[in-house]
């Protein structure tokens, strides 16, 4: 099937299971959310859809409106690290012999196996006060100090380490973000990579652009699609989370998905928490429109 | 008492469900799939039965039981909001069970087909929250006071120690929710855990937004972890999760400050729609039952509110005061009533306000 317009029966044939999924698991419970966004609380338990936008005009508050902020520069920052290093990650596993590739790609998937949570966990485990990375630390802080001890320079630093508090600050919550999002950015780029055509990146070493030069002015803007779709998949999770501040961020760096899940829990206000979700989802829509604008004027460029 | 190493491997019942509900994991078969003759949809709070309760009652009543485990009485008071999917039994807390017989939500219970209802101590049968016992019976009981580290706490008595003082800064651990904070932020004012008036609201919010900086978690329910691996010294907590942690570790111990702390109680309840009656019925007669439910609190460390059970328990969980305190702290303490929806509107938002302070 070359084109979907020269056979759209059986195009619409195999596409129907997808589209019942879509219309049963998403659109379905998306109107649900929908229609409650537009109610009130008229008991405990009772919601009478009244139409108001009184859930939507709460959002504007200024604490919603400081933790929107903080979840927009928390996913940002945490999106960004993840480019970076699935970058290079990517280019590594993309360079790699053939053989190891499908080890390496395993590597980037075994996370996975493991349940988030348990992850989650083992992270506080890691970055606590008395967690690994702090004894580690400590380790090696004591053995700086006794080596400048041998020479007579001990005074240079305290001889007691002071632990370093990871949880429960903005740090915290983007590396544990980072960690759960890294796999994701690495996939798409990778992908991006493997399209390339390599002889672009030999005429332009060739032509006298250095590595760096080539790096940016040729190998990146090749790979621009790749990067975007990572973009938007590490983004776009991470506007919604709510275990790694919860757990990560001890409940001191709380993003607004953790008011969301008040919302359901809690604060028992559907209406309110339907209307949140949606202002993220109109976030999330915006940032999927932009993708495909660049993916149209792509493919203009390319025709 | 000898302690249960199986206990000690679990976490507790408050703990680690809610982070798995939290990653959208669920553990349950939907009920309404089950409901028949001789079946009982039991749903109860992790970790929170004697080892042998179910099968015992299995095999004397031929009944068969599907145990689903939620981890907050949000979580059980959600599934059950939009229609009860097919449970005859659950075990909410004494304020939900308010907010529950507001929203009808509840059937009465039939005393008549519950033999052992004389074993429940006269003290409970007559609580705010359900004058007579109509639609629920005490399973279990406790407070919510401080966990602390006894080689590292050296005079903690008030509220206002964990709450307007910087004595322990960066070493407390504060309640996950905003309703229990605000409650103990009013004791620390001297005034009632119910009084929700605009002012009491306002200045426990000025409070514990002062306090913020000085609080290392607000612990989503693992106040007892955070305690053990040494993270803070101090953690607002259940008393039962406490006690786990005190089993674990020697230098653990838990106080009710002298302002008094919050009384709740879990109890047996036979929500709308279930379709065995007859069935939930027995199931909470055979918890009555004094060997029963011995076990139960025998295994599971919280205070029993059955007296008939006293004589098959042993002098060291009678007689543990972090178990059932004394009758002055018991005095001091209140139990929580539901605030009402308006309420609790405000203290989310006064929450928020708190959380996104920088």
């Amino acid at each position: 099937m070359d084109n979907w317009r020269r056979s759209p029966l059986t195009f619409a044939f195999f596409s129907l299971p997808t589209l019942g999924w879509l219309f049963i698991f998403f659109l379905f419970p998306l109107a649900i959310v929908w229609q409650y966004s537009f109610g009130e609380n008229t008991s405990i338990v009772d919601v009478e859809f009244t139409g108001t936008l009184n859930n939507y005009a709460r959002i504007f508050q200024p604490e919603i409106l400081v933790l929107l902020w903080r979840t927009l520069w928390m996913s940002t920052i945490s999106t960004v690290i993840c480019l970076s290093v699935g970058y290079l990650v990517a280019m590594v596993i993309a360079s790699a012999s053939p053989r190891a590739k499908p080890w390496l790609l395993l590597l980037i998937m075994l996370p996975f196996w493991t349940n988030l949570l348990i992850r989650t966990y083992s992270l506080l485990n890691i970055l606590g006060t008395r967690g690994r990375l702090n004894q580690a630390l400590q380790w090696i802080w004591e053995s700086t100090h006794s080596l400048l001890q041998l020479v007579g320079l001990e005074g240079l630093m305290a001889a007691s380490y002071k632990p370093l508090t990871f949880l429960g600050t903005p740090f915290g919550v983007v590396f544990g973000l980072v960690y759960i999002m890294l796999p994701f950015s690495v996939l798409p780029i990778y992908a991006a990579l493997e399209r390339i055509d390599k002889s672009c990146l030999e005429a332009s070493l060739d032509l006298g652009a250095g590595q760096v030069r080539t790096f940016f002015k040729v190998l990146v803007p090749m790979t621009m699609g790749g990067l975007i779709t990572a973009a938007i998949i590490t983004f776009v999770p991470t506007l919604g989370q709510f275990l790694t501040p919860d757990l990560l961020g001890r409940g001191q760096v709380d993003m607004i998905a953790n008011v969301i899940e008040r919302q359901f829990k809690k604060a028992n206000d559907w209406p309110f928490g339907s209307a949140l979700s949606l202002f993220l989802l109109y976030i999330t829509f915006i940032l999927l429109a932009i993708k495909s604008i660049h993916d149209v004027r792509q493919s203009r460029r390319v025709v | 008492m000898k302690i249960d190493q199986t206990r000690l491997n679990n976490p507790g019942r408050r703990s680690l469900l809610k982070g798995a509900a939290a990653v959208g994991i669920s553990f349950s078969v939907p009920p309404s799939l089950l409901a028949a003759d001789g079946k009982l949809n039991f749903y109860n709070w992790d970790t929170y039965i004697g080892e042998d309760t179910i099968s015992q009652f299995e095999s004397s009543s031929g009944v068969s039981v599907q145990y689903d485990l939620y981890a907050d009485n949000d979580e059980l008071f959600a599934k059950l909001k939009g229609g009860n999917p097919g449970y005859d039994l659950i075990v909410p807390t004494n304020d939900y069970i308010e907010r529950m017989l507001l929203a009808d939500m509840l059937l009465p219970l039939d005393h008549s087909k519950i033999s052992n209802i004389g074993n429940v101590g006269s003290a409970f049968m007559n609580p705010s929250f359900d004058p007579g016992r109509k639609y629920s019976l005490p399973y279990m009981w406790g407070t919510i006071g401080l966990g602390y580290r006894k080689s590292a706490v050296e005079e903690l008595t008030s509220w206002n120690d964990v709450l307007a003082s910087d004595k322990y800064a960066g070493r407390i651990a504060l309640m996950g929710d905003a309703q229990t904070n605000f409650q103990m932020a009013l004791k620390a004012m001297g005034k009632s855990l119910n009084d929700w008036s605009d002012e009491n609201i306002a200045a426990a919010e000025a409070m514990l937004l002062a306090q913020k900086a000085n609080v290392a978690a607000f612990a989503a329910d693992n106040g007892q972890d955070l305690l053990l691996a040494g993270e803070v010294d101090i953690a607002m907590e259940w008393n039962g999760d406490i006690l786990q942690a005190m089993e674990e570790d020697d230098d653990i111990g838990y106080l009710v400050p002298t302002e008094g702390g919050l009384l709740w109680e879990d109890a047996l309840c036979i929500p709308k729609g279930a379709k065995n009656i007859d069935n939930a019925h027995a199931m909470i007669d055979h918890i009555l039952d004094a060997k029963v439910g011995a076990e139960i609190a025998e295994f599971i460390f919280y205070a029993t509110p059955n007296e008939a059970s006293r004589e098959h328990l042993a002098d060291d969980y009678l007689n543990n005061p972090a178990i059932f305190p004394d009758q002055a702290t018991i005095e001091a303490s209140e139990v929580s009533l539901f605030p009402g929806q308006e309420v609790t509107r405000k203290l989310d938002d006064a929450w928020t306000r708190i959380k996104a302070a920088g």
